[in-house]
């Protein structure tokens, strides 16, 4: 069996749907940044199929990108993370809401 | 010539936003001084109109294009004519000298500022009254002087009376008013324009049941400026303002408004003549029920209220019978012997402290002769003795009366010419001889003659009180190119039996005033008679208008107050406010919950409505 475009849009849409059930359901602030992840490299895998597909090196580009905006953005988050678990003891959304209006 | 029509109109204004700016500030005499030099110029440029009238020249003046909307076009324009001429004079004249009597009588007041900046105010909107080539105009003016006159009522408003009293005249001004704005619309939608010139020349063409009814709407309104029965009762509550404010709004001018109204419209009401007859009838009812009001009144101004109340009813009795150049003649005359005989009562009022009760003074002849003697004249023109100015216009409304078979209103109006006789010397009578009763009241009063520029303003009236009968023939010549006049036939046997009869009547009426009076008044006994009971109660009218219309009115308002607008209108308002306050509560607890997880469900939420949204959109588009 050949693999085609399709497949690999499946694939991104499924790591999709995962991503997004994990940020929906997840309370753990760092599994929240794991689904997160899951999220950016579902993008990065549909734009580099597509950009291979169609013979368009501009998604694989785009790809890139975001895989060094994702690190940074988990390096500063991580950052913020540790500084919470220290001044709160917690990690955990519920506790987590100093921001009520 | 354009420029001096606007000039004598714009005069007054101008001294009154001078007389605003000190508004705010203690007393300053220049507040008071510079809005009577502007209103000498009015005088000036009015008089030097007259001579320009009287020449054969109708000045007009059209400041811009006022409304123009559809078909409706109204100019702002002015307009000094025959008619318009003669008022711009006396309002100027009477106004002149009632500000330079106003800057003594009002020294001692701490709203003399304000006073000078309403009084020229007032001057301001007679004259756009009197000046203005159509009726929209006529109406502004009409309700100009309708606010600067409840302004001055009220002027003393710390006196609840006072403010009571100025209300009372807004109101029934108001509802008077509401007639004549309709007369105005009826007069407009038939003939499509408001301009004199034009709505008198289209009369004719108009039908005449609606012409009619026109012309009693805008009676209606004239009877409510001119407090004619019903609207009566405004007047005499009116003197509650300053003095020389009743001199000139509430004697001299503002009510005349009525008349020259008539006598302005006066080629509608020759068509109609049923309301000419109406308005001839009311005159003379008037006349008498005012006369006799006045008969028994203690107030000294109250008295002199009536006084022109009953004169306004002489005015329309010619005006009613068509003789207008008479009404008009009537009019002048009698706005300077009233304005003098009201300036004169100021003077007593000074010297007395504000007391008004006349059984209280008595003997002021002894110290304020001046005074005294310019009210006598005023007094005599008013009973109508010749050569006094009385006497002509009067006794032209009597011979007119006779002349056209209107013998009851003839003999009625006779009566009240007795009447007059009587009650204008009562007052003079208890006023200035007889015995001091103010010892006995005030044993610490020390009356004083008012100011000499005070009397000094008071003269130019008093001469014009008496001379002014004598202007009859030029006033002819000038009005007859303006209207039709009426000259009574009558034979000169006839003409000089009713001079007979009026004059024996007044003189002998006056005598026995005299006479009564000087020996000390009539008993105490006769207080409690009904009919002096009825007639001090002014037959009850204010009675009933408060039983009959204030008080059920206050109760409907009340009732529309409780029960309407506080729970039926406030509720339902209430209520929606209440339900979007809540839900908006309701919906910010859950949005705004500060659980990150939460709004994280949203933004997911909103990713889906809006992804549904661009796929809609898209097979909307293919």
């Amino acid at each position: 069996m050949e693999v085609t475009l399709n497949h690999y849009l499946l694939l991104a849409a499924l790591l999709f749907m995962i991503g997004l059930f994990g940020v929906i359901r997840r309370k753990n602030l760092l599994m929240l940044f794991f689904a997160s992840e899951i999220l950016l490299n579902a993008a990065n895998v549909a734009l580099a199929a597509i950009s291979y597909y169609t013979n368009n090196i501009q998604g694989q580009i785009m790809a890139f990108f975001i895989i060094a905006i994702a690190a940074s953005e988990v390096a500063v988050g991580l950052g913020f993370l540790i500084l919470m678990y220290k001044r709160m003891n917690s990690v955990d959304l519920d506790n987590l809401q100093i921001m009520k209006g | 010539m354009e420029k001096i029509l606007l000039i004598a109109l714009f005069a007054p204004l101008a001294g009154s936003v001078f007389a605003a700016l000190f508004g705010e500030n203690k007393k300053t005499l220049v507040a008071g001084v510079i809005p009577s030099l502007f209103l000498v110029i009015g005088t000036a440029c009015s008089l030097y109109l007259l001579t320009v009238v009287m020449s054969g020249t109708v000045v007009k003046a059209t400041l811009f294009e006022w409304i123009a909307a559809g078909n409706v076009s109204i100019d702002f324009g002015f307009v000094a004519d025959q008619i318009s001429v003669v008022m711009m004079c006396v309002v100027t004249i009477v106004s002149t000298m009632v500000h330079i009597y106003s800057i003594g009588y009002m020294s001692h007041d701490e709203g003399f500022n304000r006073f000078f900046s309403y009084l020229s105010l007032f001057v301001f909107s007679m004259m756009v009254l009197v000046m203005s080539d159509n009726f929209a105009g006529l109406f502004i003016g009409w309700e100009g002087v309708g606010l600067c006159s409840w302004l001055l009522i009220g002027f003393w408003y710390k006196k609840p009376f006072a403010t009571w009293a100025a209300n009372e005249a807004f109101i029934m001004n108001r509802i008077a008013d509401l007639a004549m704005l309709m007369g105005m619309a009826l007069l407009f939608w038939n003939i499509g324009s408001l301009k004199y010139d034009i709505v008198f020349a289209h009369a004719k063409l108009v039908d005449a049941h609606t012409l009619t009814i026109a012309a009693a709407l805008l009676f209606i309104g004239a009877m409510g400026k001119s407090a004619q029965f019903p609207f009566h009762t405004w007047l005499a509550d009116a003197m509650e303002g300053p003095t020389p404010v009743s001199a000139l709004i509430h004697a001299a001018t503002m009510v005349t408004a009525g008349v020259y109204l008539v006598i302005r419209a006066h080629d509608i009401f020759i068509l109609t003549a049923d309301v000419s007859y109406f308005i001839a009838c009311l005159g003379t009812f008037v006349a008498a029920f005012a006369a006799t009001m006045g008969l028994v009144n203690r107030d000294l101004k109250r008295i002199i209220a009536y006084s022109t109340l009953s004169q306004l009813g002489y005015m329309f009795v010619a005006a009613g019978i068509g003789a207008y150049w008479v009404a008009l003649f009537h009019l002048m005359t009698h706005a300077f012997f009233k304005a003098l005989l009201f300036l004169g009562a100021g003077n007593v009022m000074h010297a007395m402290h504000d007391e008004l009760d006349i059984k209280k003074m008595g003997g002021l002849y002894k110290v304020m002769k001046p005074t005294a003697i310019m009210m006598i004249l005023a007094s005599i023109a008013l009973a109508g003795i010749y050569p006094f100015a009385g006497f002509f216009s009067k006794d032209k409304i009597l011979e007119v009366a006779f002349a056209t078979d209107h013998k009851v209103l003839w003999l009625s109006l006779l009566a009240t010419a007795g009447l007059t006789a009587f009650y204008g010397f009562r007052l003079i009578m208890l006023v200035f001889f007889g015995k001091e009763n103010y010892k006995e009241f005030f044993p610490k009063l020390h009356p004083h003659e008012a100011y000499p520029y005070m009397l000094y303003a008071m003269a130019p009236l008093a001469v014009l009180a008496v001379i002014a009968g004598f202007f009859e023939e030029s006033l002819i010549a000038l009005l007859e190119k303006a209207m039709p006049i009426f000259e009574p036939h009558i034979s000169s046997g006839e003409f000089f039996m009713l001079i007979g009869v009026t004059t024996t009547l007044v003189v002998s009426a006056i005598a026995f005033t005299i006479y009564k009076y000087s020996k000390g008044g009539f008993s105490p006994s006769l207080e409690n008679s009904t009919i002096y009971k009825l007639l001090f109660n002014q037959y009850y009218i204010p009675e009933l208008y408060d039983r009959f219309l204030v008080k059920p009115y206050t109760r409907m308002s009340d009732f529309a107050w409780k029960q309407i607008d506080l729970k039926i209108i406030d509720v339902v308002v209430d209520s929606i406010a209440r339900t979007i306050y809540s839900s908006g509560e309701k919906s910010r607890d859950s949005v705004q919950s500060g659980n990150l997880s939460k709004m994280l469900r949203w933004m997911v939420a909103g990713l889906i409505v809006l992804l549904a949204f661009a796929f809609l959109y898209s097979i909307a588009v293919s």
